[in-house]
């Protein structure tokens, strides 16, 4: 079925962004009927007289990821490619080099941009082939289509809106549909919506009732209907419609169609035989297809730091390229100097043009400097990610035991945007939680009922009636019957289906009552985990039969209560009731919820009791219900009835009306008692979850989950705190005042604390600031992001009072999140002014878009389907790895890619400021200073390797203190390596080394008879030396001094490391003899012959080498040893701890266990410690914050990891998850 | 807490169990554990402090000011004598020369110089002529040859390459050698003469020999038609270069110093790195060890002025001059040397200062005590 669904899922890339709304309309969230379609179920008109028959005009079923076809690959594949601005000014140095006569030959810049154009579109032709495959997997696959009541096979891309279509059972449904009939009685399918939303459970649709009778093909042959609907919008969870049915030519029937009746593309169908449905949305028009968002190019923000740097060099390079060609013609206004009798002009040099001629020389002058942007560099970046990559696969650490997966790199260019995040959005189900509920307790009246005891964390299982444990003394008769009427009433007030088949899977994990293997399938986990808890508690729910609830109580006896009214759950109301009707004609009418709603509607009870209760399993992090219930009399329930079936039948603001009618109905409950439910966190979410904020990144919950459920998570994986103040920005308090004021409400609470507690930093002691946990949900959201008029009258947007809020919250909560939404909440971070780096994570279908479209998407590899792996750049198995990837290979890339790039522009600057000097000197002509084969092979092969090597293996940082102490990867936060202040020393350190070169070189030979004893080892002989000597001179020396300052760089030297830098050096040396040693056939020149030779065969050569590498080096190394001594950054610090430690191992030990911090500390320091740590300031003011405490924490630390890194005590009470963390 | 007790209790338990079981058919499909794909690999991890670098800036200190010394003596101990003969001066005795230059004169323009040494030239003795303002290093000039041409290619001896060119071809046959460099080749001849106390001129024996690079003589430059001792026959098809005053092949009376492999053709093919070079002419070679090479005393440059350079500001100088092991006077290796000592020197104190009184409180505020 996996395999099946798979099918459906790379596709939706890069041509859904010309398909998706404009944001306006998908995220208002109004049920605007801005515009209907109308279909005609099975292209039947309806009876006559009714309206004209308009065919209206539908896409067709087919479904376009592909970016490329045959015939335009190659035109627009080179073009995309040339958009690349590195890449469109290589072309146009090789143009230029083939035009007009260069000083280097076109060789030199032609063939690595063939090389690079090549491989890259090899790789984008091969990729789009693939979803072309894709494509037309999907477009082929059959689907069975009822056409003049005949079942046919059709291919899916042939499916017309009003097609009705047969869906069996385990099928995907092929386009969005309207269900008409189930093979199941009642009208119901199952549908698993897993790839779509996430959620794996199984949810009941329903057919339309009129229509729910028709079950073959030639009965839907006589259907005459249509639908009216709206036009296709994002929003999975809203559709509106209307079918008018048209039987034996009367009136048509009017029935409302609602999301319930609707089957989105996607989903797949369960439990059910099959069905039969007509097909509304089609194609790119489905929803699904609406909520993915293009993939656009994703950059990391080094490379855009690159092109920063680019467009600088780029500069430098016109501007030395002009510089020159003015002097050029300065200097030779002098006829004798342009012209001297020994170096003529030909004729036709002559009679060029001054202009054409000066425009010659400026090209000829940019060929010559060209080397400043080496192709080279972007070759090597690319290679490094490609390669950096794999050690991400490799990471034993990341490897899932479980389900024998590795992490998956899709798009390795984004390694080192690993090491920037600063928001990590999360899913919450399937990503924080294992999606995994058990029921933990219930409180009936203040008395504590726990179905299996925990004794040492251990799981007892007991004997059926004993599982029931009775922590409170034993209630009375009267409670005894309180306490049934509890269980009956979590029997009861579900919408839970049972499964037939006695198929055992995941849902049902080793709780087993020896009678009953049935097992329960909700759309909600926790009405589940009530059942099921029930069950171990005594009262089996045995089935639904003819709108009978059937359950088993203690005695084995069969209960039948007749189900008369569902009133559905709804995250506003944030509750649900079902009314019943017992055996003996009582009507019963019991509801479930948060605490929140139903205490107001409680009029007797143990209401303290359970609140405390409540409270107390609430910040456990439980997921906690109340349950109530009434009595009513018949006539109550006649109202009730009137009432719901009115507002059902509203086909405008039925929503509303319905939550009136549930208003009214829901009230003066009597308490039952309350439920706590245990949605199993992940492991070590919690810990990673404090490991992120603690390395200064927000963390946001962004969940399509009601808010209680998700707040409750949000506690259990420490996102929030006991001590974070909640601001809620929910549809329940929009209700009570207007969006403004609760807007500027909040803003103005946290501003105030913010001034306040800035204050109390700059004074440098802090007691207690209050850290804030924003919660919102989707519909409050859109309310903020839907741009208004009242906007304008306020005085501003609300999006930027909503940012401000935001900015200053160290944990945010999003529930009832549409996909979409989850993609604009995001888009809307990253628009912000800090254009903060973002990171979305999660494992469903429904956290596509926000993958897509956060700067670094992670697809979670869970159990359900892998579109979010699929889809994401990165996938790992379990939450916690995330740690791993961050702390560790996102800091490392971050550092290793920071130094790449600097360096190769150091030592490209290094390269070509010689030669720019140098014109100074041979009258501007352009003459290169270096032979064409050191200009060609400088960047590629002798400097190349060992740069490379080091941004795949250079550790700074030990790995496992990386990963111990987060706040260093503050050291890196907002790309700190590849600010302008570090590239413009980088940039002087090569200016310096390029006139230490070139001057050097200079003084030798002008000075004085630079000279060597001549004919090697003969005579005393002392010849002079040429202006090839003068530039390999100058090339030795550069060469050198570059590898060895990336020597001085390198912090981990493996073999590996020795073996290029080293093999770098002595490569070069070879090759100069070799390449000075013989008469080369092939070349028209042999100005090398023995120059490098004779070059090392002079004393002076030799003096003057090591001088000005020392020379050069020289401010570099006191830089960084000055550096290190008087400020030294935190990396510094803890590298010296790091080498002091190992030395002094026995001398240290002792500390380690003194400073083990216990298992267990005073909740009291827990919080401080967490404020402390969850704080959003400035970094700055973080570190006079901290001051040594840090340290401290720090060495303590690795003391741990040294002493027994995988297996000592202290070390794992260390790393536990929890606030033991903290100083 | 509950959740997290729960959670820290799962960890153990993991972990415990994929230490203990070691499950076979997971391990096939994990990731090979080796240090270099857990990027575990055994490393050497330098880290550059003061107290590390400190005794290497005494050492290159310690090091560098000996040999800077040692460099700065030698250099001052090599006698240079320098003499320019342009003649832009009235005064100088080439002035007539400088300015009545042509290139079609059949008599050679001579002009004496007299100087004296005050010092006496212990060891051979080299004589350079310098040139500047001379822009051997421009790019159209250093192109401006034919090396096929001037190994012996047969070939490009009929055709020369498309580089020679103004220099290519003259009167419709190929030139030999051809390009700009060849064709300004350095063409005066300095002739020296000792004035002995009573009056009588010496001339002292140059040697034009060993002047040039071994390699070029002897394997980059090679006439064509190796086989041919008869040089004349060889070039007979090719012009002159248009400023020479005779054709290659009558360079030298030497056949081993002849055509293409004239050694002061050589010379003056290796292009100067810059527009002011000197380039060695002669070598006087010591004679005995009793006699110093050139005595104190006067002397007297003639000069056969063929070469102008005054058109372009350019100016010739004879240079003599001594050698040293380590080539020939050349005081800025020296000064270098020392002053890159000192500073390293001077460094090595300041960061002992500072290891003294930073990079104890470093290390120490890391250690909680």
């Amino acid at each position: 079925m996996i395999s099946f669904l798979s099918l459906y899922y790379p596709l939706p890339r890069s041509l859904f962004s010309q398909y998706t709304l404009p944001l306006s309309l998908a995220c208002t969230g109004e049920e605007s009927w801005v515009d209907s379609r109308t279909v005609y179920i099975g292209h039947k008109e309806p009876p006559p007289g009714t309206e004209a028959y308009i065919p209206q005009r539908f896409p067709d079923n087919r479904i376009v990821s592909s970016k490329y076809t045959f015939w335009n690959f190659i035109p627009k594949n080179l073009f995309e490619q040339f958009r690349r601005i590195a890449n469109f000014y290589f072309l146009i140095i090789f143009l230029v080099q083939l035009i007009i006569d260069t000083p280097t030959s076109p060789m030199t810049s032609g063939l690595p941009l063939f090389f690079v154009i090549t491989v890259t579109a090899i790789k984008q032709g091969y990729e789009d082939w693939i979803s072309h495959k894709a494509d037309n997997a999907i477009n082929q696959c059959p689907v069975h289509a009822i056409q003049h009541g005949k079942v046919i096979r059709k291919q899916s891309q042939k499916l017309r809106v009003g097609d009705i279509v047969q869906v069996k059972e385990n099928e995907t449904f092929p386009c969005d549909l309207i269900l008409l009939s189930s093979s199941r009685e009642d009208g119901t399918c199952f549908v698993t919506t897993a790839s779509l939303d996430g959620e794996s459970s199984h949810k009941t649709y329903y057919a339309v009732q009129d229509t729910n009778a028709f079950n073959t093909a030639e009965e839907f042959d006589t259907l005459h209907s249509t639908i009216e609907c709206e036009q296709p919008q994002p929003d999975l969870y809203k559709y509106v419609g209307r079918i008018n049915i048209y039987l034996d030519r009367d009136e048509p029937i009017a029935r409302p169609l609602g999301s319930e009746n609707l089957l989105l593309r996607g989903a797949t169908l369960k439990n059910t035989e099959f069905i039969y449905a007509v097909a509304i949305y089609t194609g790119m028009e489905s929803k699904m297809a609406l909520n993915y968002q293009s993939k656009s190019q994703k950059r990391s923000a080094v490379e855009k730091s690159m092109n920063a740097y680019l467009i600088v060099y780029l500069c430098i390079l016109i501007s030395k390229a002009l510089i020159n060609t003015v002097l050029k013609y300065v200097w030779q206004a002098d006829t004798n100097r342009d012209e001297p009798w020994y170096n003529q002009k030909t004729e036709n040099e002559r009679q060029r043009h001054v202009l054409i001629r000066a425009f010659t020389d400026f090209l000829a002058y940019m060929v010559l400097f060209n080397y400043i942007i080496p192709v080279s560099m972007y070759v090597t970046v690319e290679m490094q990610k490609f390669l950096g990559s794999y050690f991400i696969q490799w990471d034993d650490d990341m490897f899932d035991e479980e389900i024998g997966e590795r992490p998956l790199v899709n798009t390795s260019d984004l390694n080192e945007e690993l090491g920037q995040v600063e928001y990590v959005f999360t899913d919450k189900t399937g990503t924080l939680t294992e999606n995994n509920m058990e029921l933990k307790e219930c409180c009936v009246d203040g008395h504590v009922y726990v179905p299996h005891a925990i004794c040492n964390g251990q799981v007892l299982p007991g004997a059926v009636g004993m599982d029931m444990d009775m922590i409170d003394s034993s209630p009375g008769v009267d409670g005894k019957e309180r306490e049934e009427l509890f269980f009956r009433a979590l029997c009861l007030c579900h919408t839970v289906q049972v499964k037939e088949e006695e198929t055992v899977d995941g849902i049902k994990r080793g709780i087993h009552q020896g009678k009953c293997t049935s097992s329960y399938i909700s759309s909600s986990p926790d009405e589940v985990a009530l059942v099921e808890g029930m069950q171990r508690l005594g009262f089996t729910y045995l089935r639904l039969k003819d709108s009978h609830m059937e359950i088993l109580n203690r005695e084995d006896e069969m209960e039948r209560f007749e189900l008369l009214e569902v009133l559905n759950f709804d995250s506003v109301r944030r509750r649900m009731s079902v009314i019943v009707r017992s055996s003996t004609g009582e009507h019963y009418m019991f509801c479930k919820g948060a605490d929140s709603s139903i205490f107001p509607r409680v009029v007797s009870g143990k209401v303290e009791q359970v609140r405390a209760r409540v409270e107390h399993n609430a910040v456990e992090g439980l997921r906690t219900l109340c349950v109530a219930y009434k009595k009513l009399s018949h006539v109550e329930y006649e109202d009730v009835c009137r009432l719901l079936n009115c507002a059902k039948l509203a086909l405008q603001d039925r929503d509303k009306k319905l939550a009136e009618a549930y208003d009214v109905i829901e009230k003066d409950f009597i308490l039952l008692g309350a439920t706590a439910v245990e949605d199993r966190l992940q492991d070590k979410a919690a810990d990673t979850i404090e490991s992120l904020h603690k390395a200064g990144m927000k963390v946001w919950v962004l969940t399509g989950d009601k808010m209680e459920t998700a707040a409750a998570t949000c506690y259990a994986s420490k996102l929030f705190h006991r001590s974070t103040q909640i601001l809620e920005l929910t549809t329940k308090r929009t209700e009570e005042q207007s969006l403004h004021d609760v807007l500027f409400d909040l803003s103005r609470t946290v501003l105030r604390q913010h001034g306040s507690m800035t204050r109390d930093t700059f004074s440098g002691f802090s007691g207690d600031f209050q850290d804030y946990g924003l919660i919102i949900d989707g519909a409050t959201l859109s309310a903020i992001l839907k741009p208004t008029q009242e906007g304008t009258r306020n005085g501003g947007n609300y999006k930027e009072i909503f940012l401000e809020i935001c900015r200053n919250c160290s944990a945010v909560l999003c529930c009832r999140m549409a996909p979409l939404q989850k993609a604009q909440i995001v888009k809307m971070i990253k628009a912000s002014k800090e254009h903060p780096i973002t990171l979305a994570i999660g494992d469903g279908a429904n956290d596509v878009s926000m993958i897509l479209e956060a700067h670094v998407g992670i697809g979670i590899m869970g159990k359900e389907g892998r579109q979010a792996a699929r889809n994401s750049d990165y996938a790992i198995t379990k939450f916690k790895h995330l740690k791993k990837m961050l702390l560790v290979h996102g800091h490392y890339y971050y550092v290793r890619i920071a130094e790449l790039v600097q360096y190769f522009f150091y030592k490209n600057v290094c390269f070509i400021f010689p030669q720019f000097l140098y014109q100074f000197f041979c009258g501007f002509s352009q003459q290169p200073l270096y032979d064409t084969a050191y200009l060609t092979l400088y960047n590629i092969s002798f400097t190349s390797l060992p740069i490379l090597l080091y941004s795949l293996m250079e550790q700074h940082i030990n790995m496992d203190i990386l990963k111990r102490d987060p706040s260093l990867y503050r050291d890196i936060a907002k790309n700190s390596h590849l600010r302008w202040p570090t590239f413009i020393y980088w940039t002087f350190l090569g200016l310096f080394d390029a006139m230490v070169f070139f001057f050097g070189a200079f003084f030798l030979f002008d000075n004085a008879t630079f000279t060597s004893n001549g004919q090697l080892m003969a005579t005393n002989t002392q010849m002079m030396f040429g202006n090839w000597t003068f530039g390999t001179l100058v090339f030795t020396v550069l060469v050198f001094t570059v590898t060895l300052k990336l020597a001085l760089d390198t912090h981990y030297w493996t073999w590996i490391n020795h073996f290029v830098i080293w093999g770098s050096l002595l490569f070069y040396v070879i090759f100069s003899l070799l390449w000075g040693g013989i008469i080369w056939p092939f070349l028209n020149y042999q100005r090398m012959y023995y120059v490098f030779m004779q070059m090392l065969s002079s004393g002076p050569a030799w003096l003057s080498i090591i001088l000005l590498i020392i020379v050069s080096l020289l401010p570099d190394v006191l830089k960084k040893v000055l550096c290190r001594a008087l400020w030294p950054t935190t990396t510094e610090k803890i590298q010296n701890a790091d080498k002091l430690y190992k030395g002094h191992l026995s001398e240290f030990t002792p500390l380690s266990s003194l400073h083990a911090p216990p298992a267990r500390k005073h909740e009291e320091s827990q919080n401080s410690a967490h404020r402390r740590s969850d704080s959003s300031l400035p970094k700055k003011l973080m570190c006079t914050y901290w001051g040594g405490r840090r340290d401290y924490c720090t060495f303590s630390s690795f003391l741990q990891i040294g002493e027994n890194p995988r297996f000592s005590g202290a070390a794992y009470a260390y790393s536990a998850p929890g606030p033991e963390t903290s100083v | 807490m509950m959740a997290s007790s729960y959670s820290a209790k799962e960890e153990d338990g993991h972990h415990s169990g994929s230490a203990g079981l070691g499950d076979t058919a997971i391990r096939t499909r994990k990731p090979d554990n080796t240090a270099f794909k857990q990027q575990r690999l055994p490393a050497w991890q330098p880290i550059l402090t003061a107290g590390t670098v400190l005794p290497a800036f005494f050492v290159i200190g310690l090091i560098f000011i000996p040999i800077g010394i040692c460099l700065y003596v030698t250099s001052n101990n090599i006698k240079e004598f320098e003499i320019d003969y342009t003649g832009t001066d009235m005064s100088s005795p080439c002035f007539n020369c400088s300015i009545n230059h042509s290139w079609n004169n059949t008599t050679p323009c001579k002009c004496v110089l007299a100087f004296s040494l005050d010092q006496p030239f212990e060891s051979n003795v080299f004589m350079y002529y310098g040139l500047s303002n001379f822009y051997q290093n421009h790019r159209r000039y250093v192109k401006s040859r034919d090396d096929s041409q001037l190994n012996g290619d047969g070939g490009s001896l009929k055709e020369p390459s498309k580089e020679c060119e103004p220099y290519r071809t003259s009167e419709n046959r190929p030139i030999a050698p051809c390009g700009a460099i060849a064709n300004s080749m350095f063409n005066d001849t300095l002739e020296l003469y000792y004035i002995d106390p009573n009056g009588t001129r010496n001339p002292i024996p140059l040697t034009k020999k060993g002047i040039a690079w071994w390699t070029d003589k002897h394997v980059k430059f090679r006439n064509p038609g190796s086989s041919n001792p008869n040089l004349t026959a060889v070039f007979q098809d090719t012009a002159k270069p248009i400023n020479w005053g005779k054709p290659v092949y009558e360079l030298d009376t030497d056949s081993e110093n002849n055509g293409f492999i004239n050694e002061d053709f050589i010379v003056w093919m290796r292009t100067a790195a810059l527009p002011t070079f000197r380039k060695l002419y002669r070598i006087i070679q010591k004679k005995n060890s009793m006699t110093p090479t050139l005595p104190r005393g006067n002397y007297t440059l003639e000069v056969t002025y063929n070469y102008p350079v005054r058109s372009f500001d350019g100016r010739k100088r004879v240079i003599l001059s001594t050698i040293s092991w380590m080539g020939g006077k050349n005081p800025f290796l020296g000064i270098a040397y020392i002053t890159v000592g000192s500073i390293c020197f001077f460094l090595g104190v300041v960061l002992l200062f500072i290891h003294h009184k930073y990079g104890n409180r470093n290390n120490s505020s890391d250690i909680p005590n």
